[in-house]
């Protein structure tokens, strides 16, 4: 199931959390923060507002803002400095009812 | 002592130089509260894994030591009450002896008598064609993602750059099992040697930056020259490049890191009236400071956010500006003078690194149009040069036109290059052009979060 952009190379043994991407149920470590969770099963965060391309984050410490992802209820969060949750439902583009 | 007399002293940052300067304050009897945006202190190079992680005390190599000793500390003294940690939280304004703060509950305000910034550094970059791409990620993430996660960003990794970082990662990556494909150095074995004075300042951190250059074997590369960072629709695929006598050669890869040294995080200071000065050797600009970090104005400042020395003179630093605060307050203070001939040796340690790894002025003058240079907003070289054409080389009218320093990460990462872009454009230094005008807040906040605000 390890076929996202992120390789586990330590700490492994950690209980499971789940939580919901795309609509999709993924699975994450507890302690992941939410980009690590979202990179571990895929390549990507969101798309670029101003580009064709695909963003996966680029400082991870909370300065370049890059990893801002939507959750399904509206608001967004910073992915590398927010824990994953159970549950959490997240996307990577916009929620339909977005203007 | 936190009666009402007391005065509010608030240190932002809880790094090597906000916990020193947090623990100067305590054992003076005060009661500081320290706002951090970690959630666990210990700033970016000591910072910590979640809790339920097992302790990676491999992953902080030669400063494990350092680490943990830093860790406990703090960890006492609000396990203590002796301090107030305000954790997870972001000072997004500052002005006029109040802070802005937002938290997980909204914005609050707190106020302040003393203010000591510790507000660090993250890195310095180059854009590189096509390093908006997924994959590609500052050199300090890679470290923190290995500390902090216990991943590595890719499955096979080239980083790119120069600097004590470019080698440290990359031994690191290597010794936790990742896949580094190459370690690419844009600063040739004749530029290191130059820096070889400085660097005797600390034989052993020289010595131990040789071990760990060692170990990455064949991988290391000095002296290249980076020419695209290649993708597809998912991301990076390759890193093109040309070594030291001008051979190309293209490495695939789906994870590049890149930085060149550091970039002094100075938006607070900026934001509540620091003076600024153009720092040649570093080519960026950096508050002004006396020599313990007083600022003026009751505001303090201490580690790399003003004074790029790394996590051992952050440190002292942090003990320093304490003490300056302290004096000011009419307390007893003991003398600097030992603080201060470590940090003159630090000093020079650091003027050896920055002549050994040199900011690539002349790569960021050179940026192809078509590239990238802001990738919050995609503003390419070619947008920036010419809103010098049409309205001259001065920074922020540059920034008003082009939107380059405009994206939500303020300009962190595009700034220094952009102004070396600017400059080239216009035919003066980067100096004249000047730097980006700070704007509150400092991070995105969501408008809920002043609507909250009580």
């Amino acid at each position: 199931m390890n076929t996202g952009r992120i390789v586990r190379l330590a700490e492994r043994d950690r209980p499971e959390v789940r939580f919901v991407l795309d609509s999709e149920m993924r699975s994450a470590l507890a302690g992941d923060t939410v980009l690590t969770a979202m990179l571990a099963s895929g390549h990507a965060l969101r798309s670029s507002e101003f580009g064709p391309e695909p963003r996966a984050g680029f400082c991870l410490m909370g300065a370049c803002q890059d990893c801002w992802v939507w959750q399904e209820e509206g608001p967004r969060l910073r992915a590398c400095s927010t824990p994953v949750i159970e549950g959490m439902r997240l996307r990577t583009t916009p929620p339909e009812s977005w203007p | 002592m936190s009666d009402a007399s007391s005065p509010r002293i608030v240190i932002v940052g809880a790094g090597p130089a906000g916990i020193r300067a947090a623990a100067t304050l305590v054992a003076a009897g005060f009661h500081p509260v320290v706002i951090d945006e970690g959630h666990r202190a210990g700033g970016q190079i000591y910072r910590r894994p979640p809790d339920g992680f097992r302790m990676p005390k491999q992953l902080y190599g030669s400063e494990t030591v350092k680490a943990r000793v830093l860790h406990a500390l703090f960890d006492r003294l609000a396990g203590e009450r002796r301090l107030t940690h305000r954790a997870g939280s972001s000072v997004i304004a500052a002005h006029d002896g109040r802070l802005h703060v937002l938290g997980e509950g909204g914005v609050q305000v707190i106020g302040y008598d003393r203010l000591i910034l510790a507000t660090g550094a993250s890195d310095r970059v180059v854009p590189v064609p096509g390093w908006h791409s997924a994959g590609v990620y500052s050199l300090g993430a890679a470290q923190i993602a290995l500390k902090a996660q216990g991943v590595a960003l890719g499955r096979r990794i080239v980083l790119i750059g120069s600097g004590p970082l470019l080698t440290l990662v990359g031994a690191q990556l290597l010794k936790a099992g990742a896949d580094v494909a190459a370690v690419l150095d844009t600063s040739s074995w004749r530029q290191q040697m130059r820096g070889f004075s400085g660097l005797a300042a600390r034989p052993i951190v020289a010595l131990r930056g040789l071990v760990l250059r060692a170990r990455l074997g064949g991988r290391y590369h000095a002296g290249v020259t980076l020419e695209q960072i290649e993708a597809d629709a998912s991301g990076v695929t390759a890193m093109r490049w040309r070594d030291a006598v001008g051979r190309e050669r293209l490495t695939p890869c789906d994870m590049i890191g890149v930085g060149w040294h550091l970039r002094a995080e100075t938006h607070l200071a900026d934001l509540i009236g620091c003076a600024f000065a153009y720092d040649e050797q570093w080519r960026q600009w950096l508050p002004k400071t006396d020599e313990i970090g007083r600022a003026g104005n009751g505001v303090y400042l201490a580690g790399d956010g003003t004074r790029l020395l790394g996590a051992d003179g952050a440190e002292i630093a942090g003990r320093l500006a304490a003490a300056a605060c302290l004096t000011d307050l009419g307390r007893p203070t003991p003398s600097a003078s030992a603080d201060l001939r470590k940090l003159a040796r630090l000093e020079r340690f650091a003027t050896g690194l920055a002549r050994a790894f040199p900011w690539p002025d002349a790569m960021a003058r050179a940026i192809t149009n078509d590239a990238i240079v802001c990738r919050c907003e995609n503003v390419s070289a070619g947008a920036i040069r010419e809103s010098v054409e049409r309205c001259g080389g001065e920074a922020n009218r540059v920034k008003s036109l082009s939107r380059v320093g405009m994206g939500r990460c303020q300009g962190r990462y595009c700034q220094l290059a952009a102004v070396e872009l600017i400059a080239a454009q216009a035919g003066c230094t980067p100096e004249d052009v000047g730097r980006f005008r700070g704007q509150a807040p400092a991070r995105p906040a969501p408008i809920g979060a002043f609507l909250r605000e009580g």
